[in-house]
């Protein structure tokens, strides 16, 4: 009887939601016309891409941010016009949301740049990587949680307490190695305890998520005062990873410091990316657990053991999540800081569902949230006139648009946040 | 007079006759409705929740939970002192100084808390000695100061929670009214008490397009409210730090940003004379506890929010519209938590701070779950998180045990309360019947 009244609504909205995200292209080409490309200082916008005393230098690029900005603007308006015109392939419409947010990218860069000091590309672009490590591990815990059916927004929680542990493990032993694995084991201690509260005495996840978060704030940041503080040189004075260069690879003008020059954990991110992409969409292992995340009941009906998937996945969730905890201190910092995740797990629950509960969508994500933090870092230097802080909450706006707009109503898994009780 | 139904001052017995009819029978909902409609309802988001946050434990449940949780911290106190530390290490050589000490250490704490939040027997000591009389009612006033903001924004959450709707966005909320209560307060000059007003009533705007954004979107988009509140969070954290580098909102000749500080015409009035803390907003936090009770059990606007809150599909059947409702009931959640940024920043703070919003948006959440979303039990709630705040202060400076141990001892008091056969195993109390407690918890993000 009732059932009619949302369909019709669906329906509405699907169109509605089509046309809006038209809208945001063509707006964004309007900006890159009418902002960035009339507005732009005097002079070119230099990019540098050669880092000092690497072994073959790339000229500098020099674009006039007038005519780029304005041509970059048009073809975004086209696109946009395009996409509201044609029925477009999935492909497609992810290629144009890429154009147009790339075009926006480069003519935004332009802007900014022009006529002032050379924007450095390649550190930039290593400040992006470093930035993001921490996102995309935690974005991937929270796929492989959710892919399961548990929400898991306690990723704050087990970026600060892997950052807590690895930091004082590798002070206190002086092995780096041993805070790494205590790192990931924290991570998933949290996990499990979301798990066993969420699976075993069905706590609303969304509840859970948070007081866990709290409980790490509060439990680090009681034992930094207490013990860190004091202790500093025996307790919070960690080594830190060198970064490892890749041969051949490494030396690859642009992409090989940006890409094959750094730490473990950027390695140890290609491989959790790859993994987890191919363990859920391309195995045995990861069609069960889009099942139980999915459809619980028939999963269990033909042999899938349900609450023992989600647990292990929770976990493994929190293990991962826990390595990028890591990498906020024994990997760049060294040191432990009340707070050092500061919203960055939040930044990962972004990322992931901005990237549609998919491990090579939340990456994506999770790069350009990076990106976003790097760039409000290099403009202070450069003196752009942006403010930072506006750079520093553009993953937030993004996603509260991608929620309202890109991603539809029902994009999570569908027993996402329920808990599964034999009947 | 009395002949008016829809006027808002009309008392007449014709106006207060059908809403008081309406709300018991609503009320039966949950409870009349049994075991196989909950089931059936199970991807409903509010009934579920409402189900879990009014009917999830009993007070005994509630009580077990906040001593278990003090017990842990007592513990965590006790293992991480550096005085016990050294204890055990010869604990084989003497044995009973490791516990007497790790015992001596978490006593010392609690006191010095129980000082900081309800009484210290110094001060009266100290009274018949010439000392100020104040000084007796300083941890009370104090316990009463923590509160305010708690209560507001804890009711923030609890009312949200009772359409059916998560709201994370207290901080963001308490950012937009401390912002514009502040901004009134500094910049603009009015007579007495109607400046103090005018900010209290501006808080409550700013929290207000705060919190209606969120349930505009959801209700136009379909947005989830979770999504869109903790994203919000950080925008307006953001944005205030944004806003406090510009000159207009900064006061000159500081090295911070931070605002010029609100006029004495704008501050909230103190209750007990200049020496305790104790102001107007407790007042008006307790004002509002009422006023959301009201709200709830009196008004259709409460009616229809309850409702919505219970089955959003019969309430459309009913003629009803929840997406009105989302957006009403996030204007007024909105609302309560920008009085929980104006309390603060016209009742103790005085000057706009980038970090003005604290935790209180996070705790709110957790007032909330304690105070199983009824105003009252919010009100009890953030006495309790007030009084473990205000203690954990004193603590900290009598024993120099950091304060951050209330944090932790206030998660797992929620944590435990969350979990209700967890405090019943843990207390071997006799469970209850499959499905009646802690069963249909949660929801989706896809509900």
């Amino acid at each position: 009887m009732t059932a009619t009244i949302p369909v019709v609504h669906h329906q509405r909205a699907a169109i509605d939601r089509k046309q809006a995200v038209a809208g945001i292209f063509v707006m964004l080409g309007l900006v890159d016309i009418f902002v960035f490309g009339f507005l732009a200082d005097k002079g070119d916008a230099v990019f540098t891409f050669t880092l000092n005393g690497a072994a073959v230098s790339v000229p500098n690029l020099s674009l006039p941010p007038g005519p780029v900005s304005e041509g970059l603007g048009a073809l975004s308006i086209v696109l946009g016009l395009l996409y509201a015109g044609l029925k477009l392939a999935k492909l497609s419409r992810r290629l144009v949301a890429t154009g147009v947010t790339l075009a926006f990218i480069v003519s935004f860069l332009c802007w900014c740049d022009a006529g002032r000091i050379p924007l450095p590309f390649v550190s930039l672009m290593q400040t992006t990587m470093l930035a993001s490590i921490p996102l995309v591990l935690g974005a991937l815990s929270g796929c492989l949680c959710e892919r399961s059916g548990v929400i898991n927004i306690a990723i704050e929680g087990q970026l600060l307490l892997g950052a807590f542990a690895g930091a004082v493990i590798a002070s206190a032993f002086g092995s780096i190695w041993l805070g790494l694995v205590t790192g990931s084991l924290a991570g998933g201690l949290l996990g499990a305890l979301l798990a066993v509260f969420a699976i075993r005495y069905l706590v609303d996840q969304i509840i859970l998520g948070v007081v866990l978060n709290v409980f790490a704030s509060g439990l680090t940041g009681y034992l930094y005062d207490q013990a860190l503080v004091p202790y500093e040189n025996r307790l919070n004075s960690p080594p830190t990873f060198n970064s490892i260069k890749i041969p051949v690879l490494g030396d690859i003008p642009i992409i090989g410091p940006i890409l094959f020059d750094s730490t473990i954990f950027l390695y140890i991110t290609y491989a959790a990316v790859a993994l987890v992409h191919i363990g859920l969409f391309k195995t045995r292992w990861g069609l069960r657990v889009r099942a139980v995340g999915e459809h619980p009941t028939a999963a269990d009906t033909v042999g899938i053991r349900v609450l023992f998937t989600r647990y292990r996945n929770v976990i493994l969730g929190g293990l991962v999540a826990g390595i990028g905890g890591a990498s906020l201190t024994i990997g760049s910092v060294g040191s432990f800081g009340k707070d050092i995740s500061s919203g960055q797990g939040y930044i990962a629950l972004a990322a992931m569902i901005f990237g549609r509960w998919t491990p090579l969508g939340a990456t994506g994500a999770a790069l350009l949230f990076g990106f976003s933090v790097a760039l409000a870092n290099v403009l202070g230097t450069i003196g752009c006139p942006i403010p930072s802080d506006f750079l520093l909450m553009l993953p937030y706006v993004a996603t509260i648009i991608a929620v309202a707009g890109f991603v539809g109503r029902s994009q999570a898994p569908k027993a996402d946040g329920q808990p599964y009780v034999k009947s | 007079m009395s002949e008016n139904p829809t006027g808002p001052g009309g008392n007449g017995p014709a106006h207060t006759a059908d809403p008081v009819q309406e709300p018991s029978g609503v009320e039966d909902l949950p409870d009349g409705t049994g075991q196989e409609a909950a089931k059936a309802a199970q991807p409903n988001v509010a009934s579920s929740l409402l189900n879990a946050v009014l009917e999830g434990n009993s007070a005994v449940v509630t009580f077990l939970a906040i001593v278990t949780a003090i017990v842990i911290g007592g513990l965590l106190i006790a293992f991480s002192s550096p005085t016990v530390l050294h204890a055990w290490s010869h604990l084989f050589s003497a044995p009973g100084a490791a516990f007497s000490q790790a015992w001596d250490v978490a006593a010392s704490a609690f006191s010095a808390m129980f000082e900081g939040a309800i009484f210290n027997p110094h001060t009266v000591a100290a009274a018949f000695h010439g000392g100020s009389i104040a000084a007796i009612f300083n941890p009370l006033s104090e316990t009463a100061v923590n509160a305010t903001p708690l209560i507001l924004s804890g009711l923030a959450v609890a009312l949200a929670f009772r359409a059916g709707l998560f709201n994370i966005g207290a901080t963001g909320q308490f950012i937009g009214g401390a912002f514009i209560a502040g901004w009134i307060g500094f910049a603009v000059h009015m007579p007495m008490i109607l400046h103090v007003v005018v900010a209290v009533i501006g808080g409550f705007v700013g929290g207000s397009i705060t919190g209606g954004f969120v349930g505009y979107m959801k209700a136009r988009t379909g947005a989830h409210e979770v999504i869109v509140t903790i994203m919000l969070n950080y925008v307006m954290e953001f944005l205030l730090l944004f806003l406090l580098g510009l000159a207009v909102f900064r006061a000159p000749g500081l090295p911070n940003p931070v605002s010029p500080p609100v006029a004495s015409n704008a501050t909230l009035p103190h209750l007990a004379g200049a020496n305790l803390r104790i102001n107007a907003g407790f007042l008006v936090a307790l004002a509002a506890a009422v006023a959301v009770t009201w709200l709830l059990n009196r008004t259709t606007v409460g009616f229809e929010l309850r409702t919505v809150g219970a089955n959003p599909n019969a309430a459309r059947a009913a003629g009803m519209s929840p997406e009105r409702t989302w957006v009403v009931v996030m204007l007024i959640c909105g609302g309560l938590a920008g009085l929980a940024g104006a309390s603060v920043i016209l009742g103790t703070d005085f000057a706009l701070t980038p970090q003005i919003y604290g935790t209180y948006g996070i705790d709110a959440i957790t007032v909330a779950l304690l105070g199983r979303a009824k105003p009252g039990g919010v009100v009890l709630a953030a006495l309790l998180y007030g009084s473990l705040n205000a203690g954990g202060v004193t603590m900290q400076g009598l024993t120099q045990i950091p304060v951050d141990i209330t944090t932790v001892i206030q998660a797992l008091i929620v944590l435990f309360v969350a979990a209700p056969p967890l405090v019943r195993e843990i207390f071997r109390l006799r469970p209850r019947r499959a499905g009646e407690e802690g069963q249909l918890l949660a929801k989706g993000w896809s509900s």
